[in-house]
């Protein structure tokens, strides 16, 4: 199991143990942490499963994958060097602990 | 004024999104969830893809079950609607072999659609690909070497047909028309995904409908025989409007709607699939099969109903379609008829007489995002705009 972390706008955090080779996105969802919607279920296709990886993270998370930096123009909050889409992040063992915010809203 | 009970007839993505938006904008009232399949409410868009490959069923639920609970919604699965009671605002269901009565103050239609079976001889024998219980069927069905032909080159046809020659099977696509996904993508595109199709070893059987499905595979019209050991059909769908139309709700290539997916009776709307609903830019009554138009609806009734919202309905529709390694996007939505052009490599707009109706692109998320903007925004199109999408 791999422990990720999800801050809400108001400071509220949410912990859920995932299992590895799960995405960000769907752990979130299956766990019914509000706040990450991911509409299309991962295609790449909606922008609602946007997250901010903390700045602890930021380099065990990487880079975005391809294609993602266009799809982020699409989502509803700010955009920030923090900006990923949670459904192309994998849980690896390194990822242990991993926190990542929420943003204002998704649609 | 807001209902007491709202209770929902279909468990795909829109009716489930429909409860769990409910509950988003606050609504307090009673929540019914209905659906004839068994198990919780699941994703449909990934099993003619990576469920096809990976099987993990447990991915493609939309919440686990102590969701259902914490939200205080009343998940009915296996049941199945048999009549509405318009004037007394009754359901009655069958489950577990038994009959039971359910009362609403507010109905969801969220019915979806079924498969459609062409007048072909012998069609009883072919398998679907509509279900999790039919994908489960057809999963096993390859894990071994098998010849495949699979009726209907439509988006779902050739999804299962990449998948199925990754995997190493003979596939032959059989489709009536000329060209590959002609109700949903332009001349170019078809021949585009033809070309790959072919390059992938998949044979393609155009302009050739098939008459006879056998022990031993297809028959098409011109005689034609295509060995299989079994045939997938997947040769479009049609709504499911039956419940409605015996309730006497008016009906137009599904359930038709307002601009607020309000059907013939204020007490009922419907959305999805099986609604047929105004376009909010100005093509008629359009019925739309995806994922999107579904869960957008969803939120669009869910406020009306939790907080007396009046928008019309005026989300953009968009679509994709996943085929080996190619991704289709197409951002707006365009009738078979609309004209083509081609705006740059591998991006082609539709238009018609009120102008630029969808942009399709091919493996190229940065020009589909820019279509959704350009043809969400209520300005003109231009030359120079059409330019900057593949800029």
């Amino acid at each position: 199991m791999i422990k990720v972390t999800y801050v809400a706008q108001d400071g509220t955090r949410t912990n859920i143990d995932a299992d590895e080779g799960d995405s960000v996105m769907h752990a979130a969802v299956s766990n019914d942490v509000d706040g990450i919607v991911g509409e299309c279920g991962g295609s790449m296709m909606c922008a609602t499963c946007h997250c901010y990886v903390d700045d602890a993270w930021a380099e065990k998370v990487g880079p975005r994958s391809a294609g993602e930096d266009d799809m982020l123009e699409g989502a509803a909050s700010e955009v920030t060097e923090r900006s990923r889409l949670s459904c192309q992040i994998k849980l690896t063992p390194e990822l242990d602990g991993l926190v990542v915010h929420l943003p204002e809203e998704q649609f | 004024m807001t209902p007491g009970t709202v209770t929902i007839i279909g468990a795909g993505q829109g009716g489930f999104q429909a409860a769990i938006s409910l509950r988003q904008n606050g609504f307090e009232g009673a929540i019914t969830l209905i659906g004839d399949e068994p198990g919780l409410p699941y994703q449909r868009p990934p099993l003619s893809k990576v469920y096809l490959q990976d099987g993990k069923a447990e991915a493609l639920y939309l919440r686990p079950e102590s969701f259902f609970e914490a939200k205080r919604i009343d998940y009915l699965p296996g049941t199945r609607v048999e009549a509405i009671d318009r004037a007394a605002q009754r359901l009655t269901v069958l489950r577990d072999g038994a009959e039971k009565s359910l009362p609403y103050d507010h109905l969801i239609l969220a019915t979806g659609t079924r498969n459609l079976r062409p007048p072909i001889e012998g069609i009883a024998h072919a398998c679907d690909l509509r279900t999790l219980t039919d994908a489960q069927r057809l999963r096993e069905k390859l894990d071994q070497p098998a010849r495949i032909a699979v009726i209907g080159g439509g988006f779902i046809g050739l999804e299962f047909a990449a998948v199925a020659r990754k995997l190493g099977h003979e596939v032959a696509v059989i489709e009536a028309a000329p060209r590959l996904m002609a109700r949903a993508v332009s001349q170019r595109m078809s021949d585009h995904f033809a070309d790959l199709h072919r390059g992938w070893g998949t044979a393609l059987h155009l302009g050739q409908p098939a008459v006879a499905v056998e022990p031993a595979g297809v028959t098409l019209a011109d005689g034609t025989g295509v060995t299989a050991d079994f045939v997938l059909v997947a040769a479009g769908v049609r709504p499911n409007v039956e419940l409605a139309e015996a309730a006497g709700l008016a009906i137009d290539n599904g359930v038709k709607t307002d601009a607020r997916l309000q059907t013939s009776d204020p007490a009922i709307s419907a959305l999805g699939d099986c609604a047929s609903f105004p376009d909010p830019r100005g093509r008629g009554h359009i019925r739309l099969e995806s994922v999107q138009a579904a869960t957008d609806h969803a939120r669009l009734i869910a406020k009306r109903l939790a907080k007396g919202d009046t928008d019309p309905y005026g989300a953009l529709p968009w679509f994709w379609s996943d085929q080996g390694a190619c991704k289709l996007q197409i951002a707006g939505y365009a009738t078979p008829d609309a004209a083509e052009e081609e705006i740059a490599a591998g991006i082609v707009g539709r238009f018609d007489e009120r102008g630029l109706a969808a942009i399709e692109t091919i493996d190229n998320a940065r020009a589909h995002m820019r279509a959704r903007k350009l043809i969400a925004s209520p300005e003109p199109v231009t030359r120079a705009d059409l330019e900057e999408i593949a800029a």
